[in-house]
């Protein structure tokens, strides 16, 4: 075990510091994180694969869907106007199904944060995961925060030249792959790859590539922190998310402080020490450049390195972890009321703290039971409920559906023999990836009959229609009424269209139009 | 000018004026905002080159890249009419019959007759084609001189009774006033009413069927169903061109209305009234 006053004390000084407010239109202090290692560093690591297996390696996957439809699980035809994700398939009219995945990502985006606070930023946001890998990169040239912020200061020399040149090629290599990896959701993943390598893509691939790796390269290397600082508007809103029951990464100042560098002495001389020895190893591991000590604060994404920074040091002085841990406000109140004597003085350790060092039972921790609470159990049930709406409109939705159009001039036509003519654009949509043949009847109309080009007339007054996997059928139905059977003014009817194997049915109401005196 | 003033908190100049007590800061500009609006200015100048941009005495600069809209527009006008020329060329080695048996041609054809339809021919038959009293509706199934694609299309192109084209469809219905009493002219009017319908004295039908046989089976036929070579409408159906009912068809009889339709093959060109012929052979009621 170190003695407190090993411990290497870092050269630290917080970008973003409450106490030195940054005048506006300062010029960006270069952040130089250094590495961190421990429980939530490795957690870190799991979710930076896992984000980015999912985005590089879903357009590679396969999903046979027939002969009439693309094998790629998961794409986005723009040109064709479908969206194919898995076993599901989406014409234009069903955006509703994103838009409602949308409506509820935003509510499992408020859960989270009302639970375990901006679980978001600090882990899965892809601006953190890949300012995360771009980190990484910078690490293995540059190396790790000293040889970094040497390098920085040096002139300008060959193996300088050398590891920046490097650096900053593999991350445009890296940004061509995140730019290049976004167009296979749009086409047929093999195919394009072949085209673009080849120079016969589309310019709109190239131009898509080109402008994501503009913008990969200058969030992800150049920009970072200040992207979450300056331009991204969840720090905001967060605020109103976050409650007094909500984890957020916290500094327990009721039991680090007063901080002190020399404990031993301070200690002798009978002044009241806490757990934190300023080592500035949580300043260091900062990649938004600021020190948790401060509090709450807009900067932090809650990333929890400065935990895994501070935890390593605790174990190093043989301190219990959690000096800088996961708390509610409500947790850190009452043991800053335990450590204050509810305000009544300064904090002072020892009301916390038993003489070998452990923390007193009263201390308040975190507890499971915290994230049930009636704000959590609302907005689960509300992302729950559209979720369940969603899959049963998706699992009752319909695959053949048919539209009809009136004529609007003429709106009929009277017949030699005295019969009334009506004309109609009906349009039938076969919605899936196998050709069907409709057949189309007249329900309603008394002695209706249908003519139509392009469709196969049928015994009892039906119409098949062959429609291609897909795609949606246009065509002209005229349908006449004998004169003795008119209804003056016209009456209303039915069309409905049976898929041959007369699984799915598909009608619609329709006018028939005539004239308004019997004639 | 006012004098240089300092702010002594920020240390930064004001603009020197004062609005009760207040000075404005004079920071200066970003620089990122300064060189995008640098840029702004050289991207303003080469578009003056590159593009028509200065005024002169009589027009403009033409720019280096030599664009102008309208030359754009006759671009893709040209680049249209390109995209078009396998059709127009096959409409026009085509008769109407073959045009129709071909799909795509005969959606390209239905396509360019209906607009031509709508520039040249709604003024008469309406822009539903539905006609009206005098000018025939073309949706429906009753054709004076032929409902085929090729009678259609022989229709437009010499028009009727048109003294300019010497092909064109011709007859006349004769003015019967001076032939036919005004009673024999009421009796003959109500046996054509009654052959489709009711009529106001069943009395006068028998020697109107006599006054018919004399008079008008010569064209109309025996049974009064028309004959197609002289125009000659069928009187036993529902539609009546210039009215139904008894007043109607005796003002037809008295002094007939004999209209004309212009021939469109010298006006409008082959291609086009092939065009149109297939647009109006796809209303509905062609044969």
């Amino acid at each position: 075990m170190l003695d407190v006053g090993e411990v290497e004390r870092l050269e630290a000084e917080a970008v973003n510091s409450a106490k030195i407010r940054q005048p506006l239109y300062a010029a960006r202090k270069k952040i130089f994180p250094k590495r961190a290692s421990g429980q939530f560093r490795r957690f870190k690591w799991i979710v930076m694969a896992i984000t980015l297996g999912i985005y590089y390696l879903t357009p590679w996957l396969r999903w046979d869907r027939g002969p009439y439809a693309p094998d790629q699980a998961v794409l986005v035809d723009l040109a064709n106007r479908r969206f194919y994700f898995f076993f599901i398939e989406i014409w234009p009219q069903e955006f509703f199904f994103v838009a409602g995945l949308l409506v509820m990502a935003g509510i499992g985006l408020f859960l989270i944060t009302s639970t375990v606070g901006r679980a978001w930023c600090g882990y899965t946001c892809p601006q953190t995961v890949w300012v995360d890998l771009f980190l990484v990169v910078e690490r293995a040239i540059e190396g790790d925060r000293n040889a970094r912020i040497k390098l920085d200061g040096a002139p300008w020399s060959v193996s300088k030249m050398v590891k920046r040149v490097t650096k900053h090629t593999v991350w445009l290599l890296i940004a061509v792959a995140t730019g290049g990896a976004w167009i296979f959701y749009f086409a047929d993943a093999p195919t394009l790859l072949g085209e673009v390598l080849t120079g016969q893509a589309a310019a709109v691939a190239y131009m898509t590539i080109a402008v994501l790796t503009a913008t990969t390269y200058i969030f992800g290397g150049l920009m970072r922190e200040q992207v979450c600082t300056y331009m991204c508007p969840w720090p905001r809103i967060q605020a109103a998310m976050l409650d007094e029951n909500s984890l957020t990464v916290t500094y327990n100042d009721w039991r680090g402080e007063p901080r002190s560098r020399h404990a031993k002495k301070a200690a002798a001389a009978g002044e009241s020490v806490g757990d934190c020895v300023d080592c500035n190893a949580c300043v260091a591991v900062c990649p938004m450049g600021i020190d948790i000590r401060d509090g709450q604060q807009l900067e932090c994404i809650t990333c929890a390195l400065c935990i895994d920074a501070c935890d390593s040091v605790m174990d190093k002085i043989g301190r219990e972890r959690g000096l800088i841990a996961y708390a509610t406000l409500n947790d850190y109140n009452a043991n800053m009321a335990l450590a204050t004597g509810d305000g009544a003085h300064a904090i002072e350790p020892a009301l916390v703290r038993q003489p070998g060092g452990r923390l007193v039972e009263k201390v308040a921790q975190f507890h499971l039971g915290k994230i049930f609470r009636p704000r959590t159990f609302i907005y689960t049930a509300v992302w729950a409920l559209i979720g369940l709406a969603m899959l049963y409109a998706l699992l009752t939705r319909e695959r053949l559906q048919l539209n009809v159009l009136h004529d609007r001039n003429p709106q009929f036509v009277v017949l030699s023999d005295g019969a009334i003519r009506n004309g109609y654009t009906v349009k039938l949509l076969n919605m899936i990836p196998e050709p069907r043949t409709i057949r189309i009847t007249l329900v309603g109309l008394q002695g209706g009959a249908m003519s139509a080009v392009g469709a196969e007339q049928m015994e009892g007054e039906t119409l098949a229609v062959d429609v291609e996997p897909d795609r949606l059928k246009s065509l002209k139905i005229y349908v006449r009424q004998p004169r003795d059977r008119v209804q003056p003014g016209g009456t209303t009817f039915r069309f409905v269209a049976r898929d041959a194997a007369g699984t799915e049915t598909a009608s619609y109401d329709a006018n028939f139009i005539a004239p308004e005196a019997s004639r | 000018m006012t004098e240089k003033h300092i702010d002594e908190i920020s240390g930064v100049s004001t603009t020197g004026h004062e609005w009760d007590g207040i000075r404005e800061l004079d920071n200066p500009m970003p620089r990122w905002w300064l060189w995008t609006f640098y840029a702004t200015v050289l991207w303003a100048i080469g578009y003056t080159v590159a593009y028509p941009a200065w005024p002169l005495l009589t027009s403009a600069t033409k720019g280096v890249l030599d664009y102008s809209s309208r030359g754009e527009v006759k671009q893709e006008l040209a680049a249209a009419s390109a995209a078009q020329e396998k059709y127009i060329a096959a409409i026009k080695a085509k008769s109407v019959d073959e045009i129709e048996a071909d799909g795509s041609l005969r959606d390209f054809a239905t396509a360019a007759g209906a607009a031509t339809f709508r520039v040249n021919c709604v003024q008469c038959h309406g822009s539903g084609a539905q006609g009206s009293p005098g000018f025939p509706n073309l949706n429906d199934d009753e054709w004076l001189w032929g409902g085929s694609a090729d009678q259609i299309y022989k229709t437009v192109t010499h028009g009727i009774r048109f003294a300019d084209d010497a092909d064109t469809r011709t007859s006349e219905m004769p003015a019967f006033a001076e032939m036919l009493s005004a009673v024999q002219i009421g009796d003959v009017s109500a046996y054509v009413a009654s052959l489709s319908g009711s009529v106001s004295d069943p009395a006068k039908v028998e020697p109107g069927a006599k006054i018919y046989a004399d008079n008008c089976a010569a064209c109309h036929g025996a049974n009064a169903k028309g004959n197609r070579e002289l125009g000659a409408p069928d009187l036993t159906d529902a539609i009546w061109l210039y009215g139904s009912g008894e007043r109607a068809i005796a003002q037809q009889v008295r002094a007939p209305k004999n209209g004309v339709m212009p021939a469109w093959g010298a006006r409008l060109g082959d291609v086009k009234v092939k065009e149109l012929a297939v647009y109006v052979h796809s209303l509905g009621g062609g044969e």
